[in-house]
Formats: structure tokens, sequence, C-alpha cells
């Protein structure tokens, strides 16, 4: 019966917040974007509307949070109750507060991390696929060296070896993704590539820069984007699985991954809290894929 | 005649969906087809000849629906017959041949195996007696080699040969009905005429009953008995073939006939530095050659026709031009200078006095960039042209090739038509200011009155702006109404080269003349008239 009713309220949570926001957006956007809103379905906008949420919080924290994030305020996993509304944990930090910090944190890292994956890897890609040659064959290569080593092995040696900042995690796993992102991104250009339209800009006499930003970059959008829908999940989960070694974000800093792992014996106890992270880093997934998948829909030309 | 009916569909109407909406494409055709009787449909693109082909067997393409009408084949209703049924016909009582022979063969088994198996999946003949049968037909195709031909992949034959062994497959249950959608349009002239003859002769020997579906009425002039003329879903008129070539009775059918017309004066013969000079040319990929020692000049104000098969080297050519394809000897002058054999090395300047014009427009412009940008880029690339010059100058070029400024600049090539696009292509060529311009099959995929537009506009244009153009293409009706000079390709080198009415009027070269006398005439007697003088046989029909 629980169980039922609560399918049935996260129906309706999901269906009112995909239709708020829907008009919310729409009445906000300019004259020219208009139809692009009226026309995105419920996911799309259920799942922008979670995502801004999420950039509010990170943004806000400090404000909204009710604590400091490595405040020890009193015992250790007290149960749901006021002033600790949803308890404490360990070391008797309030476990409110460690989510809202945590937006900031986890959802910023892997951001920069995907952001700067993307970058390097879909760069080096079309270039790559453009000039061909010596040049692919190396950077090919090297990549392939790369991708034969296990991605959490070589994390692992990297952050040995260059110490565990936050900006070593970032740069790291960046370097890992960015190989599987690069072999996307050329095989997308190769195809590209080939098109009259690249022959006839090189023809132009048109630079590198410019081949790859206007000409190729455009057309390689569609599964770029879906790409990186994916790869921010994995990158979550990376540091995730980095954290729980002990190597990923260090604590006081407030972490999802971490939280879920320094909590999870509470749940032979009956306890739920843990799960509350879980669901954070599995909600923000959900919604960035539904946007992704909006966005695919879009540039695949299938919109009209 | 009432008694040997095959096919009979009324009142078809068929819908396409584009987003939300149902909109209909064809729009209530009646077509009857007799017993071995062979029925043309023509029109241009978009007219719905291929979707009203696919209807008589019952089939409608992803995202239309068949939504009125009776389709009666042979006493069936092909509409409310199960798939079962349905499919238990196709194959073995109707049979279709596509355009593309080579997209439709599976590369990955051998001509024989496709060809055995609708015979064997539908039980008409067991594998062995299919294999024989496969011979024989091959035979009949006139297919070189017809023992072993069958045992090769489809990679491994030409697309004549493709083409053929397609309708020897089609014809492999012996169907009552086959529908060959412009089986020939993508060959070369010598081929199409090789093809055409096997077609028409298998078709007869059977007694089956055709479909022919073309938009070149010289074609469907040899091939069908009756014609069928489609506009934009609607019958314009139907007739038999000697009396619609004779006296079409509706205005569009007649705006069909006139657009091959189309020619412009000669321009005033040659003087001076020609605008490029292809000088003594040998240029290939790896190790063979595929350009031989190639010479011709280009004069500005005039245009060079390079016509041949494909492989002739026509496009090798253009790129040996362009600077894509540096040649091993030789070289190209450009106003009596040497340009440097590879792009790279051309200064801004060299690259911007050559344009191309290519063959599919919709590979030649990213399909993500507005028409402000992809017309834009080289003036303000070239000319240093920005902000309000830039602006006005787009302006001037889209009402040059006659599209509205306000209503196209800020489009995106998939929201134009074929023609357009094409012309979009010539802007940008224009936007450079080049003294030469290479139009390398530029209206090749296109119809034959959009084709007349787009000639009309490069002929306006040239005498404007006195421009050069290289003009490449297999289509000598083209040759015929634009060009100045001729040069004839085969094999890589030239075989023969001069003014345009001294290569139609006598051609030196038995190639040439081949070629010309490939062309098909609107004669309905022109195959036969042909065949017979090339064989000195009778044909046998």
């Amino acid at each position: 019966m629980i169980i039922l009713i609560s399918i049935i309220v996260g129906l309706a949570l999901f269906f009112m917040i995909g239709v708020s926001a829907r008009s919310a957006l729409q009445a906000v956007a300019p004259a020219h974007h208009k139809p692009t809103f009226r026309d995105m379905p419920l996911t799309a906008s259920f799942g922008l509307a979670v995502i801004l949420f999420y950039i509010f919080v990170a943004v806000f924290a400090p404000l909204i949070a009710p604590y400091g994030e490595s405040e020890v305020l009193g015992a250790q996993f007290l149960p749901w109750a006021s002033p600790h509304y949803l308890g404490t944990d360990k070391l008797g930090r309030d476990m409110l507060t460690g989510l809202i910090y945590g937006a900031r944190n986890t959802v910023g890292i892997a951001f920069a991390t995907t952001a700067l994956a993307f970058f390097v890897g879909s760069f080096l890609g079309l270039w790559a696929a453009l000039v061909g040659g010596w040049l692919d064959q190396s950077l090919s290569r090297f990549v392939d060296a790369l991708m034969a080593i296990p991605a959490l092995i070589f994390s692992l040696l990297l952050l040995t070896i260059f110490g565990t900042s936050v900006l070593t995690l970032i740069l790291v796993i960046a370097a890992v993704d960015a190989t599987r992102v690069y072999r996307l991104a050329r095989s997308v250009a190769q195809g590209i590539v080939v098109m009259d339209y690249i022959e006839a800009a090189r023809l132009r006499g048109e630079g590198m820069w410019r081949l790859i930003r206007r000409e190729i970059l455009p057309n390689a959008m569609a599964p770029l984007v879906a790409e990186f829908g994916l790869r921010f999940c994995f990158v979550f989960l990376a540091i995730s699985a980095l954290s729980f070694l002990g190597l990923g974000i260090k604590p006081p800093t407030a972490d999802w991954g971490s939280m879920v792992r320094e909590n999870a014996t509470l749940i032979t106890f009956g306890d739920i809290t843990p799960l509350l992270p879980a669901g954070a880093i599995a909600l923000l997934t959900v919604a960035v894929n539904f946007v992704v998948d909006w966005q695919l829909h879009r540039a695949s030309g299938l919109k009209e | 005649m009432e008694n040997t009916r095959l096919l009979t569909i009324k009142g078809l109407k068929i819908e396409g969906r584009s987003g939300d909406a149902w909109h209909e494409i064809i729009k209530g055709v009646d077509l009857t087809l007799h017993k071995g009787e062979v029925l043309g449909l023509i029109g241009e693109s978009g007219a719905g000849k291929s979707t009203l082909g696919l209807a008589a067997m019952g089939f409608a393409r992803d995202g239309c629906r068949i939504s009125g009408g009776t389709i009666d084949f042979d006493g069936i209703d092909l509409r409310t017959a199960s798939e079962t049924r349905r499919r238990g016909l196709r194959g073995k009582r109707i049979a279709y041949v596509a355009q593309s022979a080579a997209a439709s063969f599976n590369p990955a088994h051998k001509l024989i195996d496709q060809y055995c198996e609708a015979p064997v999946v539908h039980g008409v003949m067991p594998r062995k007696t299919a294999e024989d049968d496969a011979v024989d037909l091959y035979r009949r195709m006139r297919l070189p080699n017809p023992d072993a031909i069958g045992f090769r992949y489809p990679h491994q034959v030409s697309g004549g040969q493709l083409q053929r062994a397609m309708t020897a497959m089609a014809m492999s249950c012996r169907p009552d009905l086959i529908i060959f959608d412009e089986p020939t349009t993508a060959l070369d002239v010598t081929t199409q005429i090789e093809v055409m003859a096997a077609i028409r002769d298998i078709v007869r020997q059977f007694g089956t009953a055709a479909i022919y579906i073309t938009h070149d009425l010289a074609v469907v002039a040899q091939m069908a008995d009756r014609i069928k003329v489609l506009l934009r879903g609607d019958e314009v008129e139907e007739a038999d073939t000697r009396s619609m070539l004779a006296a079409p009775r509706e205005d569009y059918t007649r705006s069909l006939w006139a657009v091959r017309s189309f020619a412009r004066a000669e321009h005033p013969s040659a003087t001076g530095i020609p605008v490029a000079s292809v000088g003594n040319v040998t240029a290939g990929y790896g190790a063979v050659d595929v350009l031989k020692n190639i010479s011709f000049d280009i004069h500005a104000g005039r245009t060079v026709a390079v016509v041949g098969e494909s492989g002739s080297g026509k496009s090798t050519t253009a790129r040996v031009i362009t600077g894509l394809l540096p040649p091993r000897e030789g070289e190209v002058l450009f106003n009596g200078k040497a340009l440097p054999a590879s792009f790279k090395a051309r200064s801004r300047d060299e690259l911007r006095q050559c344009q191309m014009i290519y063959q599919m427009a919709d590979t030649a412009l990213n399909p993500k960039l507005r028409l402000r940008e992809l017309i834009g880029r080289p003036a303000a690339m070239y000319l240093g042209l920005k902000g309000k010059a830039l602006d006005s100058r787009i302006r001037d070029l889209l009402a040059l090739i006659e599209l509205e400024p306000d209503k196209y600049i800020d489009r995106l090539p998939s929201e134009l038509s074929g023609g357009q696009k094409q012309r979009i292509g010539i802007a940008r060529a224009l936007a450079a200011e080049p003294q030469l311009i290479i139009c390398d099959e530029v209206t090749s995929a296109l119809d034959q009155i959009v084709q007349e537009g787009i000639l009309k506009l490069l002929d306006r244009l040239q005498n404007e702006f006195n421009l050069a153009y290289m003009f490449i293409t297999h289509d000598l009706a083209t040759v015929k109404a634009i060009a100045d000079e001729v040069v004839v390709m085969q094999h890589g080198a030239v075989v023969e080269r001069g003014a345009k009415a001294e290569i139609f009027a006598d051609p030196k070269e038995d190639y040439t003349r081949l070629l010309l006398s490939s062309v098909p005439e609107m004669d309905p007697d022109w195959l036969n008239r042909l065949l017979v003088a090339r064989s000195g046989l009778t044909p046998n029909d």
C-alpha cells in the first residue's frame, strides 16, 4: 500500500514539476525560443527543472544550509528530528547540510571533469580526423595504449603519483575519460571530413580552428551530446568509487559518494538515510539524461 | 481487353506524415494495367511516382499510409489482403527493380545466391533448378560470361551489369508484373542503352506487365506502351506513347517536352591568354594514372564542357585544377602563370579565382549553417567585408540567384528545395568573385525543369560577369544547351576536343560518335533503329 501511494505521489510530482517548469520556461524565454519550449516533452522539462534546482542549491549552498559544512554538532547517527531534520552522520555532522554542500562539490567536480574531458577529447578527435596521416596515427595509438589500461587502476596510479587534491582528481578523471571521447569524436568526424562541404571549405583556404569549430563540430554535436549525458554519470561513479577507496574527495569536504559509504551500515538497521545521497545522484543522472535525450531528438532533425 | 486486366487501382490516396500532421502525397489516382503491357510513369521528383509504384505492390513506405481507394491485383484486393498473403505475392507475382542496383544487392552474398532466394522461399523451384534458370536468364539479359557471373559478388561487376542482374533476379519467379523504379537513371548513356534493350526484350519474351518509372521522357518513349504523367500526386494525363509524343494535351506535359529545347547562342571565339590552361597533365592515385597527358584551355566568358562516362577522369581533372590532386607531370596555368600544384601552397587570391560547384548540393552545403554564413563566408574571407557591407552583399547575391533575400537569408539548407540548394552553391562560388567556376555535374541530380532554370541562371551570370566555366557532365543534352567548346574524355585521355558545333555535327572519333548516338531521343522508334544500325540485324520484336 505504501509503495503504491509513493508511486502515485512520485508520478504526480513528476507531472506537476514537468508542467509547471515548462510553462515557467516558456514565459521567461525570449520570443524566438518560445516554440522550442512549447514543444518540449514533459521528461525534458522535468529534467531541466531538476538541474536548475541542483544548480540553485549548489550556488547558494552556504545560504541554504542550516549549519557549516564541517561543523560537528552533537551525537552520532541521530534520528530524523528537529533540529537535525535528516539526522547526523558518524561524526555528528548535520546530514541535510552535507547533502546541500555535496551538490556543490560532487556536481561541480563531476561537471568540470566531464566538460574538460569533452573539450580535450573532442578537439583532439576532430583534429586527428581532419589532419589524418601521422598525427591521427600517433594520437590514436597513444589513446589506444591508454585505453588498454583499466580506467580505475590507471586513475589510482595517477592519483598516487600526483597526490589527491581536487584539481588532480579532476585532471586525472578527465584525462581517462577524454580517451573515450576522443574515440567517439574521431569516428564521427571521419564520416564528416569526407563530405563535399569540408572539401569546399578547405579549398576556400579555411584554417584548422575554423574548420573544426564551424564546419565539423556542429555536425558532430548530436552523438557528442548523447555521450556527454552518459559520461557525466560515469564520472559521478568514478568519483564515488575513488572516494570509497579513499583517493577521491577527502573529508571534511562533503561528497555524496562518500556519504553513501560512511552511512551504509545504517541500512541494516532499517534507516533509509544512506539512500538520500544515493537518490540525489540517481535523480540528477536521470534528469541529465532526460534533457540530453531531448536535445538529441532535436539535433537529429526529428523535431518537425 | 476487360478480361486481361492485371492491375486496377482506383481513387488511390496515400498520405505521408510530417510531424503530427498527415498530408496527401497521392491524391486519388486511377491506374489500369493489362497483362503484358508496359506503362511509363513520368513526373518530377516529389510527383509521387515511386510511391505509386510501391503501392502497386500494396506497400507503403515508413511514414506513409494508404488512406483511400482500391488496389486490385488479378482479383486480389491488396489493401485488405493479409500481410502474409501480400508477402506471398511479392517477389513471386509482383517484383521490384530499384534505381540503384549497387545499393539494393546485399554486398555479402554472391549474385546467384540472391537470385535463388525468391524462387526457393516461394517454393517455385528447388535450388538446383533455380541456379540453371539464373544462368539462362543471365544469358537472355546478355550479361557477359553468364555461366560464371552469378558466382561473383556485387562489387565485382559493373553498374550496368548489376542492373541487368537485378532485372534477371526480378524475373526469377516469372512474375506477372515488374515495377522498374528509374532503373537506368544512374547509368552512363552508353550503358543505359544496353540495359534498356535487355529489359525491353525480356519483358516482351515473357509477356510480363511492367510499370516503368522515370523522369526521362526519351527513355520512357522507348520502353512504354502507354505513358501516365504525374504532377504533385495528381494525374496530368495518360495516353498511348505515340499519341502523347505526337500531341500532348496538357500544358504541363508540353513544358516537360520544351525543357530540352533550351540552347543559347555560342559566345565569340577565344582570344588572348586563357583564364585556365591545363598543360600535359598526368595524374593519378597511387601507382595508377587516372589522367594521361591532358591538355585544354578555358577562356574568359566561355564554357568548356568536359564529357565522358563515369571513370573517364572528368572529376579528377577538376581535382587537379583546384589543387586537391597535385599532378605527376604537367602544370595548370592561370592567366598564363603556373599555379602551385597543391591548394595548400596557393595564395588566398589564387584560391579565390577558381571556385567549384558540386553535384550534390546536399553534401556540398554544411547542413548546420544558415545561408547568411554559407554565402557570406567567402565574401568575408576574401573581400574582407564586415557588418553592414557584408549583409548587403549577401542580399545582393541572394537576389542574383533569384531568391528573395528577406525570406531566405536565415534559412538552413534543409529548408530549401533541391534546385534552391544548387542556387546557393552557385551563390557561394560567386561570392568569391572568381574568374573560373568548375561545375561538377551540377544539374545531374535535378529534375529537368529545375535543370533548365539552373542552366539559364548560369548562362546569365556568365554574361554578366564574364565568367569562364568548366562544365563537367555526362549528359549530352546539357552540353548541347550550354557549351562553347567540348572536350570528350575516355579512360583518362582526351579523345577529341573542339567547338561544340563541330563536335556535334562532324565527330572525328569513333568514341565521340558512339557517345552522341547513345543519347536517347524522343522518337519511340529510336532504340529499334539504333540497335539495328549497330548490329546490322533486325531486333527481335
